[in-house]
């Protein structure tokens, strides 16, 4: 029999372990699933993980490597405080369609006058203010009814979703686009557009702010006051409380910051990639940033090559798509495999396997 | 009575690192009330939970009436005539009396029936137990009850009881050792564990002492003397802590008229405490557990708010301020329960010397933490408190209970407050830890600081108050002078054997 | 505008319908949390159920044999959610998302080439006689098999938590598991059944969306039932008769903003479409909780 017993210190080693661990053996089952699909494993494993960075057309795939994981990086970011303090906000997906929205109403109520340095701002703050608004709900909720965080977060995204589809039908819908659903393309008009920076490599200002957003987190937690009150709340809330924590303040900021977070995520990619608002723009970046933030361990640098690595199976999994056929379906499985994996060898950080009999 | 019930021959049992039972061998008479002594860490639960069939020995056996005994789960033991009353009460909150105590019989008659049987054994013994209260809402004595009469609803031949009077009064500790004597005389065995000499000296007959996993010793209580069962328990001749002649002070922490409601369903709301504390003085706050004691603490730490002119430190009315707000005024606390409320188990001893240093020690500036001298600051707690540790990088739950709880007290210690608030300082320590935390909370003392010590262990605040005021249902009695105090004047203090005539009139 | 095309008994008996799948999917995770697990994988069960049941009832024509096969998906892939949890000690918060993700990405891989496909109907059982009285017997009792499996689940698990031995037991390990496995129940063992029967009822929920609600497979069509069953869980303050009402409340949300879109009133579509889940929130909001089983989400590690 095995036993598990407990460390009395949580494995350093392990800590970096285990997400590769997790990853090695993702590629492993995950290969066996595409054979069971008929398709080559290592050829399609291949192609997902290293086509895109080195192969035939990775000069076209490589930029796009940090359109998809800016958004996941920021939004990922602002997560990790909040499941680091033990506040579940499960409804990015949410905010970030919610800020999207409010960043694209914002840039075209100011259509078609030319005023980059006022209206690029601005719609950079509305989108910080609306994924803030839309996460202060579930915060507020959860304060003064005790309201469950995480079902509250995740209804908003199905409302946010309508509202969605309501702006793409009705108000935000292109006066111009001839009764088609859909606004107008943001990132065709010069004040709102939010361009790349250096031509064909990927970095727009969205990249540059999920930069950013890893340093900032990285010196809050490591530095501040109030990174360390945010660990000791996730690992000991009454702890917390006697060190003088307060439980609504915490739960209020963690929510606002994840919500902003997500917010300006959806206006850097409403105003970039995605460029218009459609009855569904949002690709899913809400929930995978999710997977993220785990696989990163909830650490800013974790993150940071976790985005990386989430962003290489959606562009690999679009080319083995193309080329192999691979149902995109099969990739988002290899997602979930990939969180679950983690969190099982994750075991392996506090507990270390004994054998022998058991009690 | 000299016919043997149970034989332990050469149990062993080692985990990684401790051997928490070597070679324990002793018998058990039947009818015989056998004292099991020890320190915490002696490996008393251990060897309980091995008879009980929680832990399966690596080496030894057990022979019940003569026949081999391997219980391999608790229903084994409970079906060959054991059944234990655990120190941590092994019940359920939300369940009411007759579930709970169905939960611990192999076959319970119905509902309607087991109702009244329960009636019926709790009448005989003395215990009166209404079946269809809510535990949760029970007295931890009236708790104990519903331990005890599971277990005596199952006819036990052996009934071990684990720490049983921690939780009770004086008096109610004579009602539970006339119902042990009934049981007794029906020729029941009971395995009794426990610390407190007197104790064992007026109930039992025999005593198999452990230290260190080992037997270290066998005596008939009645004949030896508590110093030599103490010395044989520990192992070394104790220091008992000495507290420096002084004068009280000037008045510095004064408690108003503090109420505040119970903070949830099984708490217990605070009503209408007023007390003053002066320089140099302790107070010890005597109680059962439960009586509001938590509650206590959390509204003198600021983790409880409460009007402001309740809670007033140096003429300052703080009743409406937080945690590190009342550290800044100089009010330092130390919670009962150290893993995951005094300290953060997972973090590291630097950590958690931050946790409650910030303030005083000025360990934050302008929001960054400074955490060179975080480390200095625990390491200066290790040092002085002698927590035996590796370093200050070391996680709180690495330690042993003692280790930690003198850094937990240490850590607040050292920040020199004005005000010391501690909720159980020596609970669950060894007695060498225990001596030297207490002689550490009367030297602050003497050095000025105005202490409350809450605690259940009377002998301990009898040993280290200045005055003494007990928590009952919440109320606090008048402080009187410690000294010259009786037990029997304590335990009134306590509220006597209160729950009994309350479960009567209930029932 | 035109409300004279509601019908209110219709109204009434899809009502009925539309809470079935909520009312499985609530049934089976009140257990689940009763035993003091808390898992948020729902959706992912829900709608793994659904495509297994689509899939063995387009083959087999049987919708029996579907909601069988539903039933052993759902179970099957919460066994993941319990293996992860219980064995390996796994944060059930992190698990039970990633169940749901998981889901999600499988049943879209299982269900390729099974859209747009119509599954084989499911008929209604009109009871005799009883059906026949008017007003009360078209809402309560001309249904299809599975609406008074759903209650009769509800009966059943009433029963088995307030009047069984076995229930007891599952309530103190959800209530108190240190004092549960101190008293020599095997905790895990019983989560782990516990885990199983929610997957189960998870499924059932979900093959009840593809094979009789909608009835065909579209990717993710469960569209969040799984956390709406999770609500009514804490809004029925984990008892089984108030749960009963939350499903009924839900449905009759459901129902009413579809037959108001059918009936072309002035609100826009979308904003009727958001009503359930706004009227989730709402009702998580009003109903304050009852007490949650005392080790709900805890780990449990039975150390020395």
């Amino acid at each position: 029999m095995l036993t598990l017993e407990k460390r009395p210190q949580p494995s350093k080693a392990w800590v970096y372990a285990a997400p590769i661990l997790a990853v090695v053996i993702t590629m492993i089952v995950g290969g066996a699933v595409f054979a069971l699909l008929g398709k080559p494993p290592l050829e399609a494993i291949r192609t997902i993980f290293y086509d895109p960075i080195f192969g035939e057309f990775a000069s076209y795939s490589r930029p796009q490597l940090l359109i998809k994981a800016g958004p996941l990086i920021l939004i990922a970011i602002g997560l990790s405080f909040g499941f680091r303090a033990g506040i579940w906000n499960i409804g990015a997906e949410g905010q970030y369609i919610i800020g999207a929205l409010a960043a694209a109403g914002t840039g075209l109520a100011f259509y078609p006058m030319e005023a980059r340095w006022l209206i690029f701002p601005l719609m950079i703050i509305a989108g910080l203010a609306g994924g803030m608004l839309w996460a202060a709900i579930p915060a507020f909720l959860r304060i003064r009814f005790k309201t469950n965080e995480i079902l509250v977060s995740l209804m908003l995204v199905y409302v946010a979703e309508a509202i969605q589809a309501s702006m793409a039908l009705s108000l935000l819908r292109n006066p111009d686009g001839h009764g088609f659903p859909g606004s107008r393309n943001l990132s065709q008009y010069s004040s709102s557009a939010n361009l790349e920076l250096i031509s064909n490599s990927g970095i727009h200002w969205g990249v540059l702010a999920a930069v950013t957003a890893v340093v900032f987190a990285y010196f809050i937690l490591a530095r501040h006051r109030f990174g360390f009150d945010v660990r000791l709340a996730g690992q000991s809330p009454r702890a917390a409380g006697f060190a003088g924590v307060d439980a609504g303040r915490m739960i209020f900021i963690c929510m606002l910051i994840s919500g902003g977070l997500a917010g300006a995520a959806g206006m850097f990619e409403i105003a970039g990639p995605a460029g218009r608002v459609s009855i569904d723009f949002n690709v899913g970046y809400g929930f995978t940033a999710i997977i993220v933030a785990f696989l990163g361990r909830l650490h800013p640098v974790g993150i940071l090559i976790a985005g990386l690595l989430m962003a290489l199976t959606y562009i690999g999994g679009e080319l083995a798509q193309l080329s192999l056929g691979l149902p995109d379906a099969a990739i988002q499985l290899f997602q979930g495999m990939l969180l679950f994996f983690l969190l099982a060898v994750d075991v392996m950080t506090s507990y270390r396997i004994r054998f022998g009999k058991t009690e | 009575m000299t016919d043997t019930l149970l034989e332990l021959r050469g149990l062993t049992k080692a985990y990684p690192g401790v051997v928490a039972n070597s070679d324990v061998s002793f018998t058990i008479g039947m009818g015989e009330v056998h004292a099991l002594m020890g320190e915490n860490g002696a490996g008393k639960s251990t060897l309980v939970k091995t008879i009980y069939g929680l832990v399966r020995p690596d080496t030894g056996s057990m022979m019940l009436n003569g026949a081999v005994y391997e219980p391999s789960e608790p229903r084994a033991a409970r079906a060959s005539g054991v059944a234990m009353v655990f120190q941590h009460f092994s019940l359920f909150d939300a369940l009411n009396v007759a579930e709970n105590i169905a939960l611990g019989m192999e076959n319970p008659p119905a509902m309607g029936d087991l109702a009244a049987r329960i009636r019926e054994v709790s009448d005989q013994y003395g215990l009166p137990l209404d079946p269809d209260r809510i535990v949760g809402d029970l007295s931890a004595g009236e708790r104990q009850r519903v331990e005890i009469i599971r277990c005596l609803l199952q006819d036990p031949k052996l009934l071990i009881m684990d720490e049983p009077t921690s939780v009770l009064t004086p008096q109610e500790v004579e009602i539970l050792f006339k119902t042990l004597n009934i049981l007794r005389a029906e020729g029941t065995s009971i395995l009794y564990i426990s610390h407190k000499l007197e104790e064992i000296r007026t109930l039992c007959e025999h005593a198999t002492i452990l230290r260190h996993g080992k037997v270290v010793g066998n005596c008939d209580p009645r004949q030896t003397s508590a110093r030599d069962m103490a010395e044989m328990m520990v192992g070394a001749s104790l220091h008992v802590p000495e507290k420096a002649p002084h004068e009280a002070g000037e008045v510095v922490l004064s408690i108003r008229g503090l109420s505040a409601p119970a903070p949830h369903q099984f708490g217990t709301a605070l009503k209408n405490i007023s007390v003053d504390v002066r320089e140099g003085e302790v107070l010890g706050i005597g109680g059962v557990a439960g009586n509001g004691q938590d509650e206590l603490v959390a509204a003198l730490s600021g983790e409880m708010k409460t009007a402001a002119g309740m809670v007033v430190i140096d003429g300052r009315e703080i009743g409406r301020l937080g945690p590190n707000e009342r550290r800044a005024a100089g009010l330092c606390a130390a919670p009962e329960e150290r893993n995951g409320h005094a300290a953060a188990p997972d973090m590291s001893l630097t950590e958690n010397a931050l946790m409650t240093g910030a303030v005083r020690k000025n360990l934050v500036k302008n929001g960054l933490l400074d955490w060179p001298a975080a480390k200095a600051f625990a390491e200066e707690v290790i040092k002085a408190f002698d927590v035996r540790t590796p370093g200050p990088a070391n996680a709180a739950r690495s330690l042993s209970g003692g280790n930690l709880q003198k850094f937990v007290i240490g850590r607040e210690i050292m920040q020199k407050p004005r005000v010391l608030v501690i909720n159980q300082p020596t609970w669950g320590v060894d007695a060498a830890a225990a001596a030297s935390i207490r002689q550490a909370i009367l030297d602050l003392a003497v050095s000025g600081t105005a202490v409350v010590c809450i605690s259940q262990d009377l002998d301990e605040l009898r040993e280290i108050s200045d005055r003494f005021a007990a928590l009952n249902e919440g109320k606090l009695t008048p402080p009187r002078r410690a000294k010259g105090l009786t037990i029997d004047e304590i335990g009134l203090m306590l509220g006597g054997a209160h729950d009994m005539e309350v479960a009567h009139v209930d029932a | 505008m035109d409300f004279s095309s509601i019908n209110p008994i219709l109204l009434l008996a899809s009502l009925m319908v539309a809470a079935t799948p909520i009312i499985l999917a609530a049934a089976g995770e009140l257990i689940v949390e009763r035993a003091g697990v808390l898992n948020l994988g729902v959706e992912g069960m829900m709608i793994t159920g659904a495509i297994t049941g689509f899939i063995a009832t387009v083959t087999t024509g049987s919708p029996w044999i579907g909601f069988a096969a539903a039933a052993v998906g759902g179970a099957g892939l919460s066994l993941l959610f319990g293996f992860l949890t219980q064995f390996l000690l796994s944060n059930q918060v992190a698990t039970g998302l990633a169940l749901t993700l998981f889901g999600l990405g499988l049943s879209a891989l299982l269900g390729q080439g099974y859209n747009g496909i119509k599954a084989p109907e499911f008929p209604k059982i009109d009871i005799p006689v009883i059906s026949d009285i008017p007003v009360l017997g078209p809402i309560l009792f001309s249904h299809d098999p599975m609406v008074y499996v759903g209650l009769g689940l509800i009966a059943g698990i009433w029963y088995f938590l307030k009047y069984s031995r076995a229930g007891l037991v599952l309530r103190a390990v959800g209530e108190n598991h240190e004092a549960a496995h101190a008293l020599g129940y095997h905790v895990i063992r019983i989560r782990i059944l516990a885990i199983m029967f929610g997957g189960a009822c998870a499924g059932l929920g979900g093959a009840y969306i593809s094979l009789v609600r909608v009835p065909q497979w579209t990717d993710g069509m469960t569209a969040g039932a799984g956390w709406i069953a999770l609500a009514i869980v804490v809004f029925a303050s984990w008892r089984p008769w108030r749960l009963l009402i939350g499903a009924y409340l839900f449905g009759g949300v459901t129902v009413l903003q579809l037959n108001l879109q059918a009936a072309g009133i002035a609100i826009p579509v979308e904003y009727l479409a958001m009503s359930p889940y706004i009227a989730t929130i709402l009702v998580l909001v009003l109903m304050s909780a009852g007490r949650a089983p005392g080790s709900l989400g805890k780990i449990f590690h039975a150390s020395r």
